[in-house]
């Protein structure tokens, strides 16, 4: 039971971190900017398709690094650079609506461009094993890379935000944008680099992604939802919360999946047992978002003074 | 977005004018509704292909009638193929159907077409509904009834010795039925059933309860791009070597193993047909496939040629008629030779087959679906007693 619970909370983590990625460039965007992007899933698979498309055409798993990071940052600021830029004065509801509609820009994009079979990305082979973290239990060795990646890029950030003059830019321009402006800081350069940082994070999350599940069209709204939610019950513009609230959706939703049924089934017939299990634990993310924003309505972390 | 693609056969227009004319008047249409577009678009693509390669090895003929097929994407949506069968029925006046992938296209254009006095003949879906109560005199099977799938691969899990098995496959209907017909036929314990979500796509929590349950062996459909994704999680967190598989053919067939790659290897598979299969019609047609198309054909392709050849029978009795009293006497004959060996339909106008052990092997250094024995002789269905026609 012990060894089980070890696993699920490896997968948990992992679940949590590639969240976590995610959810730091948009919660970023969102308090730095004061924009909703929707299309922060398409940046996550325009970094798997464009990691996926070099490492299969080369080998090469160092360039389809580059490839993936690159194409999620280069198109992210142009995004920023061509849409978003005439959406800041607006209100959310525009936001929303062209941001959906660069989703299906995107999808269609892909769609012409690459077809809609799924790609596929073999590991790097050295990563391609599995470590055993208790005698007897492997672990996918590239699940435990995706952890240490995630944790660096949380540390990073950290380091970034908190002891740098771009850092402290981008705090001050989450609680006093007006302030940071009328002290004479490009803000409009600041956003553009924020915006690419997200976006560089979204790949990095895509990129990971691709050897783990599949490339294609539409894999960025599949996740998209979950980021929102992390987003939301960490606190909106915070990093710290996205790290914390990425962590305990990622666990519970894993936890639930991995434990509900098998202690259902101690109370229930079989099949019914498995039925409702699976119902619970895909409700039960959205019940402990309901949960935080009933006890701390502003998120757990909130960034706005 | 209506793309219509009429695939008028160059063959037969050469045909035509090189040999005297044999076929009286205009070539008998066969409306193809089918799905070419999504993840699942080459299960369509495979089953037209087949199709038209077997009027094409007839010379632009089906059983000696002139035939010409029009072909059109579902994009797996119900109501787009309901609106395609409307439109065919009503504009281009075609009678016989054939074509559909998915069960749920299926339930919305079968009816259309059996109320209009049409003829369908399945290449691929054959779900619950149309096999037992609901059966109909012009509503043929040639490729298997759903259940029958997972019912071979529990009687596979028999065979293998396989006592305790884990069971999983996504929430909604087809998931659901596939554990139940697995459950059908297999004799042992089932420890684990697991349902995951359609929209899912790690499956580590899963993953980790079927390490720790400790099954002899694992039964999982996954349609399309999340098997992929399932077989290469399993593969990479180093269950294949310790807990073997033992799926139904739509978990497994050569574009996913292609896809998959190493991580297959070993997997357990049944299916009633495979590329290897060494019967005379087999051969001709996996040759003629390869030739033509320069892939490999998969057991979807299969079935699109079976169906061509039953309808070819059919027609060579009737003499190209499609009168449906006269067309049922002779389809029910099935005087075809099936690329599965034996074949024939059952009292609901399904298949009465064979199935048969198939397993991914390395052969000469590629991985390959090979074919290792008979798993159930003469299987039916289990709905074929509720049908009264």
């Amino acid at each position: 039971m012990s060894v089980l619970l070890a696993e699920q909370l490896l997968n948990g983590l992992q679940f949590g971190v590639m969240l976590f990625l995610l959810a730091a460039g948009l919660t970023l965007v969102f308090g730095i900017m004061g924009v909703i992007n929707l299309a922060h899933g398409s940046l996550y698979m325009i970094g798997a398709f464009g990691a996926a498309l070099v490492a299969n055409a080369t080998g090469s798993w160092w360039l389809a690094l580059l490839a993936g990071l690159a194409a999620a940052a280069l198109v992210g600021m142009a995004m920023e650079f061509v849409v978003l830029r005439r959406l800041y004065a607006r209100d959310h509801l525009d936001q929303v609506l062209a941001t959906f509609g660069l989703i299906l820009f995107f999808n269609q994009g892909i769609i012409l461009l690459f077809g809609r079979q799924p790609l596929f990305v073999d590991l790097p082979s050295w990563f391609s094993g599995a470590v055993e973290i208790v005698p007897g239990v492997p672990y996918p060795s590239y699940r435990l890379l995706i952890i240490a990646v995630g944790l660096l890029v949380a540390a990073g950030l950290y380091v970034l935000i908190q002891h740098t003059r771009i850092g402290m830019l981008v705090r001050a321009g989450a609680t006093h944008r007006e302030m940071v402006r009328a002290l004479g800081v490009d803000i409009r350069l600041l956003y553009t680099l924020v915006f690419g940082l997200g976006a560089l994070l979204a790949g990095l999350a895509g990129l990971m992604a691709g050897p783990v599940y599949n490339v294609q069209v539409g894999m960025g709204e599949q996740i998209l939802i979950l980021t929102f939610v992390v987003v939301v019950i960490g606190g909106i513009g915070s990093v710290r919360g996205a790290l914390f609230g990425a962590l305990l959706v990622g666990l519970t939703d894993t936890m639930l999946r991995g434990f509900v049924p098998g202690f259902l089934r101690g109370m229930l017939p079989p099949d019914q047992a498995d039925a409702l299990g699976a119902s619970l634990s895909s409700m039960g993310v959205y019940l402990l978002m309901a949960l935080v924003l009933l006890i701390r309505p502003r998120g757990l972390f909130p960034a706005h003074g | 977005m209506n793309r219509r693609a009429f695939l008028t056969l160059g063959t037969a227009a050469a045909a035509g004018l090189s040999m005297p004319a044999i076929a009286q008047g205009a070539p008998l249409r066969i409306g193809m509704i089918t799905t070419l577009s999504g993840p699942g678009g080459y299960l369509g693509q495979d089953i037209r292909d087949a199709f038209q390669l077997a009027i094409e090895m007839d010379q632009g003929r089906l059983g000696g009638q002139a035939v010409q097929v029009v072909v059109e994407d579902d994009g797996l949506r119900p109501g787009q193929g309901k609106a395609i069968a409307e439109r065919y029925l009503r504009n281009e006046r075609i009678r016989l159907f054939t074509g559909v992938v998915f069960s749920n296209v299926l339930g919305a254009v079968a009816p259309d077409v059996l109320d209009a006095d049409g003829i369908y003949v399945s290449p691929n879906a054959g779900p619950s509904n149309f096999a037992g109560r609901e059966c109909h005199r012009n509503y043929y099977v040639v490729s298997w009834q759903n259940d029958s799938l997972h019912e071979s691969a529990g009687q596979l899990a028999n065979t293998l010795g396989y006592r305790r098995m884990s069971i999983l496959a996504p929430n909604y209907q087809a998931g659901r039925d596939a554990l139940t017909g697995f459950k059908r036929l297999y004799r042992g314990e089932v420890v684990q059933e697991i349902y995951t979500r359609l929209d899912q796509t790690d499956y580590a929590a899963e993953l980790a309860q079927i390490r720790s349950a400790r099954p002899d062996a694992v039964f999982q459909f996954h349609p399309g791009g999340l098997g992929i994704a399932f077989l290469r999680q399993y593969a990479q967190a180093g269950l294949l070597q310790t807990i073997p598989q033992c799926v139904a053919a739509p978990s497994l067939d050569s574009t996913t193993l292609a896809a998959v790659g190493d991580a297959a290897e070993g997997v357990n598979c049944t299916s009633h047909w495979n590329t290897d299969f060494d019967n005379a019609p087999s051969r001709r047609f996996v040759e003629a496939f390869r030739a033509r198309y320069n892939r490999v054909p998969t057991y979807y392709a299969q079935q699109g040629y079976d169906t061509a050849l039953a309808i070819g029978a059919a027609l060579r009795q009737t003499r190209g008629s499609i009168d449906p009293a006269a067309f049922r006497t002779a389809m029910l004959r099935a005087d075809f030779e099936s690329t599965r060996g034996r074949f024939r339909f059952g009292p609901n106008q399904h298949p009465v087959q064979d199935w048969f052990h198939i397993r991914a092997e390395r052969v000469g250094g590629n991985l390959a679906l090979v074919t290792k024995g008979r798993v159930l002789e003469n299987h039916g269905d289990a709905y074929a007693g509720q049908c009264r026609i």
